[in-house]
């Protein structure tokens, strides 16, 4: 019987030390002033070497289209990596990996280090998969940063490419509207993403990704933030027809898909959303967590 | 007892009901609907609905059954024009529809390879299907009718093991605007992105798939 405190002590002493360390603390918001017409032009999978190298390479290619399959221990959603990054990541203004492996290693104030593009990329599945982040040396952080590289291939290093962003849309004067987002889901997004945004499955899982709920991208995910998502719709949906929505329509679908629950931020400190709010959430882009919507108070994570 | 008997009625009547209703699509299929304008399917679209390549007909089996029944509201309303598939559709009553695409869907479809974005693709028709062509705003089919074109929903039907002949009628009819019935223009725009070469080169590798 007098053990039992102490039990309920232990768990709660290694509860945070068992959850996975935060590889990369954030999932910032790129420059989106970087100008200019997208010149760069990643190679072919053609010209792929038929050796060591090209068969890494074509690993990473096929973790990064099926993340499901080929990586699936360290994704806890139905993403793929390829749902963001477009074209198997080559797309520019879709946060191609030609934008962003040159720019690493990178220091940054906000964590006081310098990040490697691993860690960069274990982030992406702490977040945007709410998974856990394969090691630094594992199979699937290798043949990533191999397939990254080779889309580098003639990419200067340490330079904001064009094109390595979603470009920025201009919030709108008014500001954004849930209810008109709602409008644009259903006559827009819902046919593929789902009436209630559960995205819609073939035999082998997810064709269609959740926009929001438990198999969505998590309250850290960059694509949380109303202008990120806003960007990235505008620049790439409906699929194919990228660019055909009103930048107004981009932000109210935006805030309509972020006023929904979502996994929990894994940063979450001492249980608290508003402390959570306030460290990562109060300065990072225009976002719902931690703000109540309709009588409803978002951030609370689902179980 | 009398209790007892009414229940027995009525069970038997439900199921005589539920028979005639498991009996209908299949009748409608093979013998055609009340209205003798609306002809047999199996006529055309083969004796397990797997269609008729030679012809152009569409395999119907397996095909999802949301699909299948707004396909044959559309040629009734003309919303998908069609001179064969107007007039039957027209002469089939909601019921009949119904009864038929939930017959039609829980025919077994046929096997076809899944291939997928992370295979290898070789050639115009697997390149189009498993890596797009982004430069064009051309997606990668299988990103919306699943992997081995198997299907996905109702709004994007299966393409594995369906006919060359019919995929490239239906892109082609697309890229001409005379078939303009998919949801939001979502095929059409990308349809009239295509080349005659891709055309023919992309509906073979779906046809391919299902062999």
């Amino acid at each position: 019987m007098k053990l039992f405190p102490f039990a309920v002590l232990a768990l709660a002493v290694c509860g945070p030390v068992a959850a996975a360390e935060i590889k990369m603390d954030d999932q910032s918001q790129l420059n989106p002033k970087a100008t200019g017409k997208p010149a760069f032009e990643p190679p072919q999978e053609s010209d792929l070497p038929d050796n060591a190298y090209g068969k890494l390479v074509q690993e990473g290619r096929a973790i990064f289209v099926n993340t499901q399959k080929y990586a699936g221990e360290y994704v806890g959603n139905g993403m793929n990596c390829t749902n963001c990054h477009l074209d198997q990541g080559r797309k520019a203004d879709s946060a191609p990996l030609w934008g962003a492996y040159p720019m690493y290693p990178a220091y940054r104030k906000k964590n006081d280090k310098v990040n490697s593009y691993a860690e960069r990329v274990q982030g992406c599945f702490q977040f945007s998969m709410n998974g856990k982040p394969p090691a630094a040396d594992s199979h699937v952080i290798n043949a990533l940063s191999a397939y990254s590289y080779w889309l580098s291939t003639g990419a200067p290093t340490g330079q904001e490419l064009p094109g390595r962003a979603y470009p920025e849309v201009p919030q709108p004067k008014g500001g954004y509207d849930i209810a008109k987002g709602r409008e644009v889901y259903a006559a827009q997004c819902a046919v593929c993403h789902g009436d209630d945004g559960q995205g819609q499955k073939a035999a082998e899982g997810y064709v269609f990704p959740p926009l929001w709920g438990r198999d969505s991208f998590n309250w850290g995910a960059g694509m949380h933030r109303i202008n990120t998502a806003a960007a990235f719709i505008k620049e790439n949906m409906p699929l194919g027809k990228g660019r055909t929505l009103s930048d107004e329509e981009a932000w109210n679908v935006a805030a309509y898909m972020n006023s929904h629950e979502r996994p929990q931020d894994p940063r979450l400190i001492d249980g608290s959303i508003a402390k959570t709010r306030d460290k990562y959430h109060a300065n990072d882009g225009v976002n719902l967590y931690g703000v109540e919507v309709n009588g409803v108070l978002l951030g609370q994570g689902i179980k | 007892m009398r209790t007892t008997d009414r229940l027995l009625a009525g069970a038997c009547a439900l199921l005589l009901a539920m028979q005639a209703q498991a009996a209908d699509g299949q009748k409608l299929f093979t013998q055609g609907g009340a209205n003798p304008a609306a002809m047999a399917c199996v006529t055309c679209h083969g004796a397990n609905g797997e269609g008729m390549a030679a012809g152009g007909f569409p395999r119907l089996a397996g095909l999802s059954a949301g699909y299948l029944n707004k396909q044959l509201e559309d040629f009734r309303s003309g919303a998908r024009a069609n001179p064969i598939m107007q007039p039957i559709a027209a002469a089939l009553g909601d019921d009949e529809m119904q009864a038929l695409s939930a017959f039609l869907a829980a025919k077994p479809a046929p096997a076809a390879a899944q291939a997928n974005r992370a295979d290898a693709a070789e050639g115009v028709g697997a390149r189009l299907a498993l890596r797009g062509a982004w430069e064009r705003n051309i997606p990668e089919c299988v990103s919306c009718h699943g992997p081995g074109g198997s299907g996905v929903g109702d709004a994007f039907p299966a393409l594995g093991g369906q006919s060359a002949a019919y995929l490239s009628a239906q892109l082609n009819a697309w890229r001409q605007g005379t078939r303009k019935n998919d949801p939001n223009d979502l095929m059409g725009h990308v349809a009239r992105s295509l080349t005659d070469a891709e055309v023919t080169a992309v509906a073979e590798y779906f046809a391919s798939l299902g062999q």
